[in-house]
């Protein structure tokens, strides 16, 4: 099975959190959803377990959005494809945090 | 020579302040896990360099930190917390069902006799055990399930299990409480559980003697005591002298019964301290004066401790978990507010020091006294 590379954009506490600066490369295998990216990554990143999905729901947590390719894509459904060129890596795959502030 | 290790949660981050036995020379290490609510920090009284932390966020969820270095690197560990079986509901703010749903871990205690095992007091109220250093959690569910838990209800900061105590003589002996639903206790290491709430008088439920329903703000226990409990309820100063099976109000000459946090010299077993605070709806001290009430005989008799803490336009807060003992002689008593500051009194709250003034808001102090 073929591997795809697909690049991850985390918010800076969850790159603190994993120990990584940057964007995160996975080996995604084709279909390449939320569901997927999600896996390979908390796999690769045991210590993001629930901090992206609740455990028990696998749900986003609310305070956080999925973007790529200048779409929201927080409500796609989770084994929907991610657009194509996140699929061929030349976009990344972004969690966005809420703003906090006033 | 001995030292002191002072771990210190904030609303954005762990600080570790370190002193010899002298406590007046400090070092600041922090934060930790910066811009994260770091609920508490306690180490084992077993391994103290092994030492456990609630982190967590509104947007990111809870994350179990674990040093095993005295807090100098950290690992995050186990972050799974599921209710065993359907977790049904308890009551809403208004009355209604509320299914039970995990939102944060307040409370970390790890076992006095085994470094491996920890318990975690989590929101919406649960207890949990891990027997593997806190890289995987299960649910002592006897408490949540023994009867009485559909009828808990939230207090303000939430449905939360925020005391854990386990008996040094008997470790299958083990008090929990819960705002508002009251303190509990287990003989038989958390098979089954029952409320220990008689005694308890709260006019803001509509049955002020209920079984269950107490807001009780923390619990604290002298080793060499463990069937003499003492209690800051919402409202009300009480002592147990049977496990917590009846209580009496101690509240005495204090300039008001309401307040968080309570604790008990580490070597007079009948020498309790307190931070009053003005109201329930005024989390501040009475009169602007940030005071330590020591009581020398259990309760009822309390003595103002002022010297050292701002006696003018003081307006912070001291929360339930955020005051701590040392077991050096003579015994050091500390706590943090709610403005950032963390006191300690070297003399058994006679006088007091700011050891810093400008931290985040002091969600826990937790103190570790080190050969």
């Amino acid at each position: 099975m073929s591997l795809l590379t697909i690049r991850v954009e985390l918010p800076g506490h969850l790159r603190t959190l994993a120990g990584v600066s940057g964007e995160v490369t996975l080996a995604v295998a084709s279909p390449v959803t939320q569901r997927t990216v999600l896996d390979a990554l908390e796999t690769r990143y045991p210590m993001l377990r629930g901090t992206i999905r609740d455990q028990a729901t696998q749900e986003r947590r609310s305070f956080l959005r999925f973007f790529a390719c200048e779409e929201d894509l927080s409500f796609q459904g989770s084994d929907e494809v991610l657009p194509e060129a996140v699929v061929a890596g030349r976009e990344p795959f972004m969690v966005v945090g809420a703003v906090a502030g006033g | 020579m001995s030292g002191i290790r002072v771990l210190v949660g904030t609303r954005k981050g762990a600080f570790i302040l370190t002193a010899d036995g002298k406590r007046k020379q400090w070092d600041v290490s922090g934060p930790h896990f910066a811009g994260w609510e770091i609920y508490h920090v306690k180490g084992s009284p077993v391994n103290p360099n092994r030492i456990y932390a609630s982190q967590s966020s509104s947007w990111f969820g809870q994350v179990v930190q674990r040093s095993d270095d005295g807090g100098k690197s950290w690992e995050a560990v186990g972050n799974k917390f599921d209710y065993d079986g359907v977790p049904g509901t308890h009551q809403w703010y208004d009355g209604t069902a509320h299914p039970w749903e995990f939102k944060r871990v307040w409370h970390l205690e790890p076992s006095l006799t085994d470094s491996e095992m920890v318990y975690a007091g989590i929101e919406d109220a649960a207890l949990f055990q891990s027997k593997d250093g806190g890289k995987s959690w299960g649910e002592m569910s006897g408490l949540r399930k023994h009867g009485s838990g559909p009828h808990w209800a939230p207090g303000a900061g939430g449905m939360c299990l925020h005391t854990i105590i386990v008996d040094p003589s008997n470790e299958k002996r083990m008090v929990i409480a819960i705002s508002a639903a009251g303190a509990f206790r287990t003989d038989d290491g958390g098979e089954t559980w029952k409320p220990i709430n008689q005694g308890l008088r709260s006019q803001h439920i509509p049955d002020p003697v209920a079984e269950v329903g107490h807001c009780v703000h923390h619990i604290a226990m002298h080793p060499s005591k463990p069937e003499t409990l003492f209690m800051q309820k919402h409202w009300d100063v009480m002592r147990s002298d049977n496990a917590g099976d009846s209580w009496t109000e101690v509240s005495g000459n204090l300039p008001t019964d309401f307040g968080f946090c309570i604790d008990v010299h580490a070597h007079e077993p009948e020498t309790v301290f307190v931070v009053p605070i003005k109201s329930d709806g005024e989390h501040f001290p009475p009169d602007g004066k940030l005071r330590v009430f020591r009581s020398k005989s259990g309760g009822n008799e309390w003595e103002a401790m002022t010297k050292g803490l701002p006696q003018a336009d003081c307006y912070v807060n001291v929360l339930r978990d955020a005051m701590a003992v040392d077991t050096l002689d003579k015994c050091g008593v500390y706590f943090g507010t709610t403005g950032g500051q963390v006191y300690c009194s070297p003399d058994a709250g006679d006088s007091w020091t700011p050891i810093v003034r400008d931290l985040p808001a002091v969600l826990s102090v937790e103190v570790q006294t080190l050969a």
